[in-house]
């Protein structure tokens, strides 16, 4: 016994064990099963899944096991206090230009071949190694401070000592501690939720830190933990947990726990609250902790920004080793002509006898002129390109244009180095939803049953929103801003909003997510709130109480509708929160869980009513008879007026066998509804009393046919009104997509309203029937593979088991085509399904996004059976994933298709703008969208993607022969046209399942061939990975400069595979952001960052690489030239000192700006005339012959600056260094002015640094000429340069160096500027005239330009609209055009 | 709650009591952010670059000429007394060398001034061939030990391996720069009409520049006797007397001496000259040197054709613009004229081209 005494002492955690602990302890440890251990440690041999027990075990082995893993600790710095300075210089030596400088530096020491003072060769190295190492120690301060701050947050551990919870850091944080948290506070370790104070167990937690997404997710308690009445107390916690080890998927989590009565339960995400989350609507939870620091998901996926290397940089590679062959080329002209000049040499005075052969002398020489001419290879290019990089994303991310005021975004740049790529790309593939539209989702018509509700009203009223917000400064938006700020203040619970960047500690450079208020009810604007109903829907739903109703076939219908509604309002996630407790989830109330059970008639009569399957309705309408019908009515007019709340009043009402105060109590349920819809729009500007005169008649209508209903509407109003009636309207809906919420509202509008939800009911309120909890027994989550989702509930009013599903009409029609006992009902449901068939066509050719509406009536075996399955793969560790699709796919067979809707998804501004000039640029834009072909045709044709003039060619095949074949017409067809006159371009229009084919390796070529000569592509029903390929194919096979734009998790894998990805921060979450190198809030952005930043940051830096080049060899071979008469010795006639500062300092301020301001042409031009970034895809700034082309000039001008010199001193009797004096001084002239000739643009900052770096040069050798008077042997500078700055001659040399050397490109800069200017030049002559003139040209321009692009057609260039005869026009065009028209823009 | 201090602290942000932050993130629309500086837009064509070019040839040409000018009124003599013809009268003690050799081999050469020399006339010895500018000769040489530091004196830098030390003596001055110095005697004299010898006083002060004699060389220690100065070193293996006998004159002796000075400022070229004596004007009525014919006693010590090098005397005053030589002048002449031609050619293109410029027409 006294060994396990002192067992546990040892092993508790931070020792602060006190006696009685040990006395707990032994107690503990003699409780526990002895067999546990053994099987754990044989898990941990396996090492493939991770234990966690709680920390407060005394079993030393899992102590053992808990201590291996990480604590909760943070440091995201790279570099610790002492591990600095060898860390930092490890990695900065992987890098092969620093490891080329060392080795010179080394080399130096070598006394045979060295040039210069050993000390000063390795200051190069030094400043370039110290100027990295300080940016790095900054940025790992920034890291150290966050990580400092984050882990010294405090939280609630349970504490043995104390028996109690206590406050500690959560850096002291470690797995198996139990950790409880309250309201609002940030969960410091990714743990298992064991309680929650909720009584259903669960928790919301919000994961905007996370990923941005703030709607509530709803985690769970762990399944059947013993549920305590009071908190759960951490000592009487035996279970052990197995979970997989820790990894970087979010949405993933796989373990089970297993009760010290071996009992399993399977834990999945549900059950795990994730680091830097919060704790909303729950008041206290308290969760084992199971992973911590860096093992949580939020750690795994920070992995900081971008590294990618842009195609300048690759180029400039090429040249770098270019650059090295030349450096060789002339070290073994050294070489080789010091070693014959040796061998030629006899008894000399000035040589140093010694006993080497020339060869081997000439061989020790080529070391040394490596050294000597090292700065040949231009080190501090690298060093100079990331500076200048910085700076560039610092314009960009400062840059106003970027900023979005709705959202205060600006754009995010989180790859740091790929800013020119965005000057050069060819292809931009795009996806459609929420990238080109707004992803504001608004519910426009339906279709129930074969019979399509067409809503003109809401049309209208939509439309009115668009003029509104095509005003510019709408006041709905002011209004909407008020609102917001309202709502900002009302908020109770003091949010608290670290973002992302700080909790995960992300690297500095890229924005937190937007502040979350802003964006708290995103899918809410009173646009996607107020549908308007369809009268005639209406007058259908309102049957259910109206007397007057009596068509035997529509009541099947009516079925249809209430199930179509029903199925609206609850087939989704949405989260329900009332808006004065924004954060506060809409609970069911207890009360209202079971008022029907009781009221056995009633629901009889609802399961004889809400069958779905035909076999059984089709016989009502033949035998029942008129009075039973009614009766029918009746009864559910008392099934209403119960529901509201189970006050002993409906149960009077109910059993009362009169007609008359039911159908006043059903009106009443109806009139909040009503009511709601225009109260709430009134300040919302679309009052037209026309419009709603025709939906008041209605209303009118039917009140007038219930005289006394008014009066009973007022009485039982005040009565029993309130509990629920007014909170109806004032729901706030949470919604993960914007097409769930959409759904939640349109539903609402016909009073079908989500009125709460809790993890096994959910409130509905139905019209005509009140409130009714439905039983929810499960939710088989959307996923792109399946493209649907479903939710099986217990049906309120039939008590059967129903799944309704919801998804792409492609699936569900499939899915829903054979029914399998549909003998009799097969006529019905396929004439439905044909109808819908009609409609959906109907829908997607106006662009509106569609989705179908089905459900399933389960008998309770069928049910029964499918549990079973459902809860193994529920349970189940490995690959569970895979095993619950698979159950949701058995689940979602024989669908009953209720219906379809159609759904708006308005263009966002300036779209089609931005894609002409996009095109104009000779971009090519794809989109790649998973909707439907027309939908995809008419958003294309919306934004202007599709001419008119276009000729659409469309590519849907089923096997790959056919599409084999239709490649090669579509190919044919393009050739003849291009031969032919009067069609601008071709735009392919291919489907997911062609492009399948098409993507297959002997088909590619085809697609590519057929695809590259078309205007523009549109890849409809495409998944995920099929717009990645296509990316991929693109950029690989065509070898062009692609970009990728997309906002959702769909979208990630296309933005990675991309060279440039750029996400757009919008209504979906945050993933393709996370996963983006710039990050904008609107599509419209990538005009200007592409035109003008993408544009400006190729131009700068590709002439400032061009400059570094020239730069370099024009001081080299100065150097190089003067080996000719010093016998190849490796003599230089310059001080060491300003030989090595000469690039560093004298010269290096120059470029840098150069690289950072310089602006060929202005911005406004660059976006007015989006040809000019022809220039930049065609890589006019940098081609190989504009490399060679300044190599050559370097070369003459380092002939030149050397030769003048040379002939006017030669045969005097300078010495070398007063010799080299003048040829520095002039090289140094040279060199700026060669950049002022350069610059397209000088600004007071350069004038500056260029001023300053040449009196910096001539004050440094002045000064050191006094001052050094036995440094830097053997070229000791003393006297020289005060004495030749003395000379004319030195002055008259520079001049006339400098004047020859930089004429012949003065020269060649004023010729091709004269005879044949460049586009960008002629850009720039334009920015100079005055504004009459520059609008005038600008204009002409554009005519020009369009002339000669659409060959003869006039374009109008004010209003870009495209006139041109209608003959022209495909009949899918004419019809799309004129269904824009009206819709969409 | 933690989390709002932290909003407050950490991120600058003004927190209301209700949590939301009112401080957004809308960069300042500043014209250095928005990349809008006020800037100078040169364009180069042919219209703006036109009057640089005949302003850079109105400019040049008139220097050039200045420049020629100058440098022809430049009166230069140059003898070369290498002795490799047989004819030539030091072909003898060019043949019979050794560094060592004790007795002096001399020899005159005649010759004639076509022309006066006016003012002060520089006489230079010129070496060919040789190249000082060698990296390990330029290298081979201790700065410290010329300034006169001690313990240099004693310890010559590594740099001057071989010509360190000589048994174990250290040299001073050390390096194969000062084992090489050139050694030759020049003497000069005027033949008189008469046909008498007058020898031509040469200055051998001021030939070094100010800095190198009163800087940069100095003699060790402060001890004005340089004999014990030199106390424990040994002269340079070429040398025939130690530093310290260089010259009688204790301002022009051991490092200081003028000659060694000026040898140690090792040429950029490796034909160069190196200034030997100047001659001095003696007043304005006669001339330096008048023309008639003189003769150049040699002392020759110095061998140069073991690397077939060649040693030239040089008589020649100075200008402004420093020696004879009329490259610059040419250069910048033809340079102006280039630009100035370049000037018409461009004025062409303007005419022809230019006009289109301005008009609206740009063509694609």
């Amino acid at each position: 016994m006294p060994w396990r005494t002192t067992a546990a002492t040892a092993l508790t955690r931070r020792s602060t064990t006190t006696s009685l602990q040990c006395t707990v302890g032994v107690m503990y440890s003699l409780e526990r099963p002895v067999q546990g251990r053994s099987s754990c440690s044989k898990d941990r041999l396996g090492r493939k899944r991770r234990t966690v027990v709680s920390s407060l075990t005394e079993d030393e082995e899992l102590t053992e096991i808990l201590k291996s893993y990480s604590s909760n600790k943070v440091t995201t710095t790279k570099y610790s206090f002492l591990s600095f300075i060898p860390k930092n210089l490890f990695e900065q030596l992987h890098r092969f230009a620093n490891i080329y400088f060392i080795f010179l530096a080394a080399l130096n020491f070598v006394p045979v071949v060295n040039a210069f003072q050993p000390e000063i060769s390795i200051i190069p190295i030094l400043l370039v190694l110290a100027v990295t190492a300080v940016k790095d120690l900054w940025e790992d301060y920034r890291k150290h401070k966050s990580d400092k701050f984050i882990n010294g947050l405090v939280c609630e551990i349970y504490s043995r000592k104390q028996q109690m919870y206590v406050d500690q850091r959560w850096q002291d944080v470690h797995v198996g501690d139990f950790v409880r948290l309250s309201c609002n506070e940030i969960i410091p370790a990714d743990m298992l939720l064991l309680y929650s104070s909720d009584p259903h167990g669960v928790c919301y937690i919000e994961t905007a830190n996370l990923d941005g997404e703030t709607n509530l997710k709803q985690r769970q308690v762990v399944r059947d933990l013993p549920r305590q009445g009071s908190e759960l107390t951490p000592e009487n916690f035996h279970s052990r947990i197995e979970c997989e080890n820790p990894n970087n998927d979010l949405s993933r989590f796989r373990g089970f726990m297993e009760y010290p009565s071996k009992a399993r339960v399977g834990l999945h995400n549900n059950n795990l609250l994730l680091r830097s989350c919060t704790i909303r609507n729950t008041e206290t939870v308290i969760g084992i902790v199971v992973y911590a620091g860096h093992e949580t998901k939020a750690m795994k996926n920070n992995n900081g920004p971008r590294y990618k290397r842009s195609k300048l940089e690759r180029r400039l590679n090429v040249d770098v080793l270019w650059s090295v062959v030349l450096l060789v080329i002339m070290c073994l002209t050294a070489a080789i002509g010091h070693g014959l000049w040796l061998r030629n040499l006899k008894d000399t005075s000035f040589l140093i006898p010694d006993t080497t052969s020339p060869a081997l002398s000439g061989f020790y020489l080529f070391w040394t002129m490596i050294i000597v001419l090292q700065v040949l290879i231009p080190i501090s290019l690298y060093v100079s390109i990331e500076i200048v990089k910085l700076c560039q994303i610092f314009f960009i991310q400062n840059d106003v244009d970027f900023y979005n005021e709705y959202m205060d975004s600006r754009i995010q740049c989180r790859a740091l180095n790929i800013t020119e790529d965005l000057g050069q790309i060819q292809y931009v593939f795009s996806d459609k939803t929420g990238t080109l539209t707004e992803n504001k989702m608004v519910f426009r018509r339906c279709t129930i049953a074969g019979v399509e509700y067409p809503h003109e009203e809401n049309a209208r009223r939509l439309e009115v929103y668009e003029e509104d917000e095509a005003m510019g400064c709408s006041h709905t938006l002011k209004s909407r801003a008020s609102a917001k700020s309202l709502s900002c203040k009302s908020l109770s619970c003091n949010r608290s909003s670290v973002s992302l960047h700080t909790l995960t500690g992300h690297s500095e450079g890229e924005e937190s997510p937007s502040p979350t208020l802003p964006r708290h009810s995103a899918f809410s604007s009173p646009m996607e709130k107020d549908i308007v109903p369809d009268p005639f829907l209406v007058q259908k739903l309102n049957c259910l109480s109206s007397p007057l109703f009596l068509l035997r076939d529509a009541s099947m219908e009516l079925t249809y509708i209430v199930d179509f509604f029903m199925a609206l309002a609850i087939c989704n996630t949405v989260v329900v929160s009332s808006p004065n407790q924004p954060r506060h989830v809409v609970e069911v109330p207890e009360v209202s869980r079971t008022p029907l059970k009781s009221l056995e008639d009633i629901k009889m009569l609802f399961q004889r009513f809400g069958l779905p399957r035909f076999s059984t309705l089709s016989s009502p309408h033949t035998t029942e008879s008129p009075r039973s019908f009614t009766r029918r009515l009746f009864s559910r007019g008392k099934a209403a007026s119960f529901t509201p709340s189970p006050s002993p009043t409906p149960t009077k009402l109910g059993t009362e066998p009169d007609g008359e105060p039911n159908l006043e109590a059903s009106i009443l349920s109806i009139r909040p509804g009503l009511d709601g819809v225009p109260g709430e729009d009134g300040d919302q500007g679309y009052e037209e009393e026309g419009e709603r005169g025709s939906w008041k008649g209605e209303e009118d209508k039917m009140l007038h046919l219930n005289p006394g209903a008014w009066s009973g509407l007022e009485n039982s109003n005040g009565g029993e009104g309130p509990p629920s009636e007014p909170r109806a309207d004032e729901l706030i809906y949470e919604a993960e997509s914007p097409d769930e919420a959409a759904l939640v509202h349109a539903a609402r509008a016909y009073r079908c309203t989500l009125q709460g939800r809790s993890l096994e009911r959910l409130l509905v309120e139905l019209p005509g029937m009140g409130s009714l909890a439905v039983r929810l027994l499960h939710i088989l989550p959307f996923d792109s593979s399946r493209k649907r989702m479903s939710v099986v509930v217990r049906h309120p009013l039939t008590n059967q088991v129903v799944v309704y599903t919801k998804g792409a009409d492609s699936v569900i029609m499939d899915l829903a085509e054979s029914p399998k006992g549909a003998e009799q009902s097969d006529g019905r449901q396929g004439h439905i399904r044909e109808q819908t068939q009609k409609h959906l066509d109907n829908y997607a050719r106006e662009g509106l996004r569609t989705l179908c509406i089905a459900k399933k009536v389960l008998e309770e075996e069928e049910y029964e059976i499918w549990l079973k399955r459902h809860a193994f793969a529920e349970t189940s560790i490995e690959n569970r994933e895979e095993l619950l699709l698979e159950s949701a796919q058995r689940l979602e067979t024989n669908l009953t298709l209720l219906g379809a809707t159609g759904i708006v998804d308005r263009l966002q501004e300036e779209v089609p703008e931005t894609i002409e000039a996009l095109q104009r640029a000779g971009v090519k834009v794809w989109v790649l969208t998973g909707d439907k072909q027309e939908t995809a045709i008419n958003i294309a044709c919306a934004c202007k993607l599709l001419r008119t003039t276009d000729q659409l060619l469309t590519a849907n095949c089923d096997s790959k022969e056919a599409c084999k074949a239709l490649l090669l017409e579509l190919r044919a067809e393009v050739e003849r046209g291009e031969a032919a006159e009067g069609t601008s371009g071709f735009t392919l229009v291919v489907d997911g399942r062609t492009l399948d084919f098409a993507l297959q390796e002997d088909l590619k070529g085809d697609f590519l061939e057929l695809s590259r000569r078309c205007r523009a592509v549109v890849c409809c029903r495409s998944t995920p990975l099929q717009k990645s390929h296509v990316v991929q194919l693109v950029r690989d096979q065509l070898r062009v400069m692609t970009l990728a734009i997309g906002d959702g998790a769909n979208d990630v894998s296309m933005i990675q595979v991309a060279d440039v990805g750029i996400g757009i921060s919008g209504q979906e979450g945050m993933q393709a952001v996370m996963s983006s190198d710039f990050a904008i809030s609107r599509f419209k952005h990538l005009r200007k960052l592409l035109l003008v930043h993408g544009h400006w940051c190729y131009t700068r830096l590709a002439n400032m690489i061009l400059y570094f080049f020239y730069k370099n060899v024009m001081y080299v071979n100065l150097l190089f030239w003067y080996q000719f008469f010093c016998g190849f010795s490796g003599s230089v006639m310059t001080n060491s000192w300003v030989l090595i500062f000469f690039n560093l300092l004298f010269t290096s301020a120059p470029p840098l700006l150069y690289g950072i301001l310089d602006k060929d042409v202005s911005a406004d031009t660059l976006i007015k005339l989006p040809e000019l970034y022809k220039s930049g895809q065609n890589s006019k700034a940098y081609l190989p012959s504009t490399f060679w082309l300044t190599m050559l000039d370097a070369l003459y001008q380092s002939l030149v600056c050397f030769f003048i010199p040379y002939f006017a001193y030669a045969g005097s009797d300078a010495d070398m260094l007063s010799f080299g004096s003048p040829i520095n001084a002039s090289a140094l002239l040279i060199i700026l002015l060669h950049q002022v000739i350069e610059s397209r643009t000088l600004t007071w900052l350069h004038v500056l640094v260029l001023v300053g770096s040449a009196l910096f040069y001539f004050s440094f050798t002045l000064v050191f000429s006094v001052v050094c008077v036995t440094c830097s042997p053997p070229t000791n500078p003393l006297g020289v340069d005060k004495l030749q700055m003395s000379q004319p001659l030195f002055y008259g040399v520079c001049a006339l160096t400098t004047v020859l050397a930089l004429l012949p490109r003065f020269l060649f800069h004023a010729l091709r500027n004269s005879i044949s200017p460049s586009d960008t030049l002629k850009a720039a002559l334009m920015d100079q005239l005055n504004p009459d003139n520059y609008c005038r040209r600008m204009q002409h321009w554009n005519q020009t330009q369009a002339q000669s692009k659409a060959r003869g057609l006039i374009i109008n260039v004010e209003d870009l609209d495209i006139k041109i005869p209608d003959f022209i026009l495909p009949k899918e065009l004419k019809e799309c055009r004129a269904a824009t028209g009206s819709v969409l823009s | 709650m933690m989390a709002s201090s932290y909003n407050a602290k950490e991120d600058g942000h003004v927190t209301v009591p209700g949590g939301g932050t009112i401080q957004n993130k809308k960069p300042d629309n500043t014209a250095f952010k928005q990349q809008r500086l006020p800037a100078w837009q040169p364009i180069l064509t042919a219209g703006t670059v036109l009057p640089a070019f005949f302003v850079i040839g109105l400019i040049f040409i008139p220097i050039g000429i200045g420049l020629y000018v100058t440098s022809n009124n430049i009166k230069e003599f140059e003898i070369d007394y290498t002795g490799t013809d047989m004819s030539s009268p030091c072909f003898n003690c060019s043949q019979s060398f050794s560094w060592n050799s004790t007795r002096p081999c001399t020899c005159a050469l005649p010759f004639s001034l076509e022309q006066p020399f006016e003012s002060n006339v520089f006489m230079y010895y010129g070496l060919s061939n040789f190249y000082q500018n060698h990296r390990r000769y330029v290298k081979s040489r201790d700065d410290s030990q010329l300034n006169g530091d001690t313990t240099s004196l004693m310890n010559p830098s590594k740099e001057c391996e071989p010509y360190a030390r000589n048994e174990k003596m250290p040299i001073a001055p050390c390096g194969a720069i000062a084992n090489s110095m050139f050694n030759d005697t020049l003497d000069l004299y005027y033949i008189d009409p008469n046909g008498t010898r007058i020898q031509i006083p040469l200055m051998k002060k001021g030939i070094a520049w100010w800095t190198d004699k009163h800087v940069k060389f100095r003699n060790p220690g402060g001890n004005p006797n340089l004999t014990s100065a030199f106390q424990g070193t040994t002269k340079p293996i070429n040398w025939r007397k130690p530093v310290y006998e260089l010259d009688t004159d204790a301002e022009n002796n051991g490092f200081i001496n003028e000659d060694f000075i000026v040898w140690m400022r090792t040429a950029a070229l490796p034909t160069f000259r190196k200034l030997y004596r100047i001659i001095q004007k003696k007043n304005n009525m006669t001339p330096t040197l008048p023309r008639g014919n003189y003769t150049l006693e040699v002392t020759y010590n110095y061998p140069v054709r073991s690397f077939e090098g060649r040693k030239r005397v040089i008589l020649s005053t100075i200008s402004w613009m420093g020696g004879k030589n009329p490259f610059l002048g040419i250069a910048y002449i033809t340079v102006g004229s280039v630009c100035f031609f370049l000037g018409v050619v461009l004025l062409i293109i303007h005419h022809k081209y230019g006009s289109r410029n301005n008009t609206a027409d740009i063509p694609n």
